[in-house]
């Protein structure tokens, strides 16, 4: 699952970057295609609405602020459950990584909780928490919670043990060989990790939304399906994968910074 | 035989030549003196060491050769401190601090994440926070011919580049003992000349006890004072050589030495060369 994630990224990234513009050359077109099919009228306007019409219906909800405010709600949700999920699992990771007893103590209860999968949740969810807050965020939390574990664990069990070693005979201590050593080499994995994180962050928390909510994105387009609003469906939706792009470069540029030294990250 | 100077500028009279020579290469070492007694080391069933005895002066070069699972590594690693002996003794003439003896391995081992430099300040141990660490990293660096490669990630060194760069942060703690275990061994032919040249040069000049463990007889002889023959578990041969430094690769006396130690490697196989 890591290195698949992994593998491709270690080949686009060694092409020189005037990709700022490129990147978006694809999503460009298709909304040029749309548009013209829209206009065409290939398209019927109940099937899909023209990117122009949507654009309005955004700037209208804009306007109002409504929108800002759902984007906002949904931002506030998606942050607090990752860093709550994400914490608990990175520490597990840590524990488990580095302390043979508490994996044989947690490893087999987390792998059968992970089986489950936590979106089934959602009626217990309901009824234990009701639409609140605190539902959306244990969904997320728990969402977010199993790529970081795995993958911190998975980094911090293969590190180089000679690098281990090495640092043994030039005299580092437990604290100073994890900082040094352990952390460092486990680095990679858990950027892996905190990626997938993100992505099953938005699912999580669309899906919860979608069901059960009073407010947020997936609110939003959960009410204009009620009115038949399909202008503002369409807009969550671009606004989703938007959200989703905008966390994944932010990962990624953090990645570029803290793993400047990993060859796939230098300038040949 | 000697002949004697009268310096004109500081009026002191001084020996030179034969003795002058000599006592350039016997000067007093740093180096520890190393002595092994009664061995043993198994892992398992298997028997690696069985009983080895051995003394090392202080500064000597020591090569240990031996056909791959002999125990040379075992016996390395453990005069390193890497391994605990089953019973018999390493001892170095006195009490020694982790810093005063250092291991060279086979992989540069460097820190991926640590430039050139953040790697050799590795080697100070427990000194790597005091302010002239990085003065130290740097004269280390300068020591192997690496200066300018000090703000570089590993990733862009060479191989003998990052084998340099290991070899400046064991030595950067000015070690007393140093076991290399076949530091050389994964490099090409013409970088493992120049690098025999480095450890022969910086041997000299830090003068500390070295002990070198290769499966190459040439390497052995063109730089160790004396080379050990290990052959199941035990030490099979000892072989001063007498040879004047710097040796001439491809020397007749070195080859006819080589030669010798070689035939005594695989005369210990049952029926000959394979």
């Amino acid at each position: 699952m890591s290195l698949i994630e992994t593998l491709p990224r270690l080949r686009t990234l060694r092409v020189p970057r005037p990709d700022g513009l490129i990147q978006w050359i694809v999503p460009l077109c298709i909304i040029v295609i749309w548009q013209i099919a829209c206009t065409a009228g290939f398209m019927p306007q109940r099937v899909l609405p023209a990117p122009s019409d949507v654009a309005v219906a955004g700037w209208k909800l804009l306007r109002s602020g409504e929108l800002l405010r759902n984007i906002w709600v949904s931002f506030w949700r998606a942050s607090i459950g990752f860093l709550i999920g994400g914490s608990i699992g990175f520490a597990f990771g840590l524990a488990n990584g580095l302390s043979k007893l508490s994996g044989q103590l947690t490893d087999t209860t987390l792998q059968m909780v992970r089986n489950v999968p936590h979106l089934a949740l959602i009626p217990l969810v309901i009824l234990w928490f009701g639409i609140d807050e605190t539902a959306k965020l244990f969904l997320v939390a728990l969402g977010v919670f199993f790529p970081i574990y795995l993958n911190t664990l998975h980094g911090i069990r293969n590190v180089d043990p000679q690098l281990i070693e090495m640092g043994r005979t030039y005299g580092m201590g437990d604290i100073e060989l994890f900082r040094r050593v352990i952390f460092p080499g486990a680095l990679p994995s858990i950027f892996v990790g905190l990626r997938f994180a993100l992505g099953i962050m938005w699912l999580t928390l669309i899906v919860a939304e979608t069901i059960a909510a009073s407010s947020g994105l997936g609110y939003m387009a959960m009410q204009a399906r009620e009115f038949m609003q399909i202008d503002i469906v369409v807009l969550s939706i671009l606004i989703y994968a938007l959200l989703g792009k905008l966390a994944d470069s932010a990962s990624r540029a953090l990645e570029r910074i803290t793993l400047s030294w990993h060859p796939a990250f230098q300038k040949a | 035989m000697s002949e004697v100077v009268f310096d004109t500028q500081s009026g002191d009279i001084l020996t030179r030549t034969g003795e002058a020579s000599q006592s350039q290469s016997v000067r007093p070492s740093r180096g520890l003196p190393l002595t092994i007694r009664h061995l043993r080391k198994s892992f398992g069933n298997q028997e690696v060491l069985c009983g080895v005895d051995l003394h090392v002066p202080s500064g000597q070069f020591v090569a240990i050769v031996g056909r791959s699972g002999c125990g040379k590594s075992t016996l390395l690693r453990l005069i390193a401190g890497l391994e605990t002996a089953d019973t018999g003794s390493i001892s170095f003439g006195e009490q020694v601090r982790r810093q005063d003896i250092r291991m060279m391995f086979q992989e540069p081992r460097l820190l991926p994440w640590a430039r050139a430099l953040g790697n050799v300040q590795v080697g100070l141990g427990e000194e790597r926070n005091e302010p002239d660490a990085q003065a130290r990293a740097d004269l280390a660096l300068a020591e192997v011919g690496l200066s300018d490669r000090r703000g570089n990630w590993p990733a862009v060194l060479s191989g003998g580049q990052k084998q340099r760069v290991a070899l400046a942060r064991a030595l950067v703690s000015k070690p007393r003992v140093l076991a290399f275990d076949e530091p050389l061994g994964a490099l090409d032919a013409l970088t493992r000349i120049f690098m025999q040249q480095l450890l022969e040069r910086v041997w000299k000049e830090e003068s500390f006890t070295a002990v070198l463990v290769t499966h190459d007889v040439a390497e052995a002889v063109a730089l160790a004072d004396r080379v050990l023959l290990i052959q199941d578990g035990r030490i099979a041969g000892d072989f001063e050589i007498n040879l004047p430094r710097p040796r001439e690769r491809g020397s007749a006396d070195l080859a006819q030495l080589e030669g010798s130690i070689l035939r005594q490697l695989l005369g210990g196989q049952d029926n000959g060369v394979s």
